[in-house]
């Protein structure tokens, strides 16, 4: 479980994210909705720790990892997918699944094979260089090198945002795959509010580095409540 | 066979140029640190062959024991350097190129503290004197022997970079740190690891120098632009642009010096790098991607 208690970080003298409390139970989706600029990505840099915090606390499995490096994190069962399909370009797609199994010995290579399962098209662009994939190649790659890691919780940064829509529904199917099993929570950040309001077990608002609403995904009355929300 | 004479002269003086900015293609090239003390590491590596030497005695045992112990001694000063100054300052080369070139005269002046300001000799061993005869060309076996050290390192950093856990984190780290550490790797063990590597090859370098003449404080002086040099033309963080480069300017070089003098052909040297660099401004080798990492 994820718990993050008065979060306020921020870029420079400027703050962007005001005192969030947030919990992402264990074996459920929780979306995160916002507009462009509303703190979203900035949020999710500072559970990684790619961001220090200014205050707050960030809570694993009730641990206090908030003075842990990233990578700590990762250790420690946090996987994180960032905006804009992101990998090491110069890498071939095998050497940006490689480079994060050689951690791990037989276990990341079993959990390769796995997140390739998830994803069979990228069983045949394993040679290619991953800064020559499409966008949707490339985001379901970087999906796949999170899951190396072996994730309790896989934090998603608008993981269809700029892909095109026929590889939008693998995406979502995968991540519905992933949920389904209930062994891993999902911390999902989007602009739209389609997938993530319906799947998500609970969702927050954030407008203005401020979570606005909070409310309970899947309902029929949902999306409405989302929708009124981020107008707000 | 002049022309091939002095297809030998560029070929030796690119191996001596290669091994000088291989460590710098690590540190430069991938790191993008201006490491203006790189050239003091290859200062310590000679100093380490000069001990070596005095304590061994006899200089083929002393010669094969400096080459590792040259890596070393260069990689510690480099780990060194790195752990107390450098990680502070990434992201601001202008601060970096001054403390580091603070630190070139401070470790110039540790040298004349310890073993002088006159310059000393290592002596080559026995099975290094004189030349092999190939065609009537006489090429000295001490030149070829830095030749095929330049090519043992090269194909040993290539092979390191491409096929071994410790080249991938290294090459993911310089591509995109923060996706890296999100990535469970340790950027700082990386970066710790990657200095001590380049600056280790500075210390090899080193070693094969004094091969070459006397060694003294300010050895590392004289090739230390020139290798700044090769990695730029070759193309940042390229090894096999680094090959080509330090190749090419070594070819330059002896041609030029063969119809001019030694000076008008490193000015020619430099105007036809700077006229390269308007044209192609990457260097030789860039390597294109669809993604902005």
């Amino acid at each position: 479980m994820l718990e993050l208690s008065g979060v306020t970080t921020g870029y420079g003298r400027t703050t962007v994210v005001h005192g969030v409390d947030l919990t992402v139970p264990d074996g459920a989706l929780t979306a995160v909705l916002g507009h462009n600029g509303a703190g979203k990505t900035t949020l999710l840099r500072a559970v990684l720790g790619l961001l220090p915090l200014r205050a707050g606390a960030v809570l694993l499995n009730g641990a206090d990892v908030t003075a842990l490096a990233p990578h700590k994190r990762v250790r420690r069962g946090i996987a994180y997918v960032p905006q804009g399909q992101q990998s090491f370009g110069q890498l071939s797609a095998r050497e940006n699944l490689q480079v994060v199994a050689d951690a791990y010995g037989r276990a990341g290579r079993r959990r390769t094979d796995e997140a390739l399962d998830l994803f069979p098209a990228l069983r045949d662009l394993l040679g290619r260089q991953a800064g020559l994939l499409s966008g949707g190649q490339r985001q379901q790659l970087a999906i796949a090198r999170a899951l190396v890691t072996g994730p309790r919780l896989l934090v998603l940064d608008e993981p269809v945002e700029g892909i095109q829509p026929n590889v939008v529904s693998e995406i979502y199917d995968a991540i519905s795959a992933l949920t389904s099993s209930g062994d891993l929570s999902v911390l999902l950040v989007e602009q739209h509010l389609g997938y993530a309001v319906e799947h998500a077990a609970e969702f927050a608002v954030l407008t203005s580095g401020r979570i606005a609403h909070r409310g309970q995904g899947g309902g029929p009355s949902a999306a409405a409540d989302a929708r009124k929300a981020l107008a707000l | 066979m002049d022309i091939i004479a002095q297809l030998f002269a560029g070929l030796s003086l690119g191996s001596v140029l290669l091994l000088a900015a291989l460590g710098l293609s690590l540190t430069f090239g991938q790191m993008g640190v201006i490491n203006m003390a790189h050239g003091e590491f290859m200062m310590a590596g000679a100093y380490t062959a000069f001990v070596v030497q005095g304590v061994v005695g006899d200089a083929g045992v002393s010669l094969l024991l400096a080459l590792p112990l040259g890596f070393v001694v260069g990689g510690l000063l480099g780990l060194l350097l790195e752990a107390t100054l450098i990680h502070r300052m990434y992201r601001r080369p202008l601060d970096t190129l001054l403390v580091t070139w603070g630190v070139a005269l401070v470790l110039q002046q540790v040298a004349r503290d310890v073993f002088g300001a006159p310059n000393v000799d290592v002596r080559a061993p026995a099975w290094l004197s004189g030349a092999v005869e190939i065609g009537g060309l006489a090429l000295p076996r001490t030149r070829l022997f830095i030749l095929a050290l330049a090519a043992v390192c090269v194909v040993a950093l290539a092979l390191a970079l491409r096929a071994t856990p410790l080249g991938r984190r290294i090459r993911a780290v310089v591509q995109n740190r923060d996706l890296a550490e999100a990535s469970g790797i340790s950027s700082r063990t990386t970066d710790r690891v990657t200095f001590f590597i380049g600056s280790g090859l500075a210390g090899i370098a080193g070693v094969a120098l004094t091969l070459l003449g006397s060694i003294g404080p300010t050895l590392g002086t004289n090739y230390i632009v020139d290798a700044f040099l090769v990695v730029v033309a070759g193309g940042i963080g390229q090894v096999k642009g680094t090959v080509i480069a330090a190749t090419a300017l070594g070819l330059m070089q002896a041609f030029f010096e063969y119809s001019t003098t030694a000076s008008v052909a490193k000015v020619l040297v430099f105007v036809a790098v700077v006229a390269f660099l308007q044209l192609r401004p990457q260097g030789l080798v860039s390597v294109r991607t669809r993604s902005l990492a």
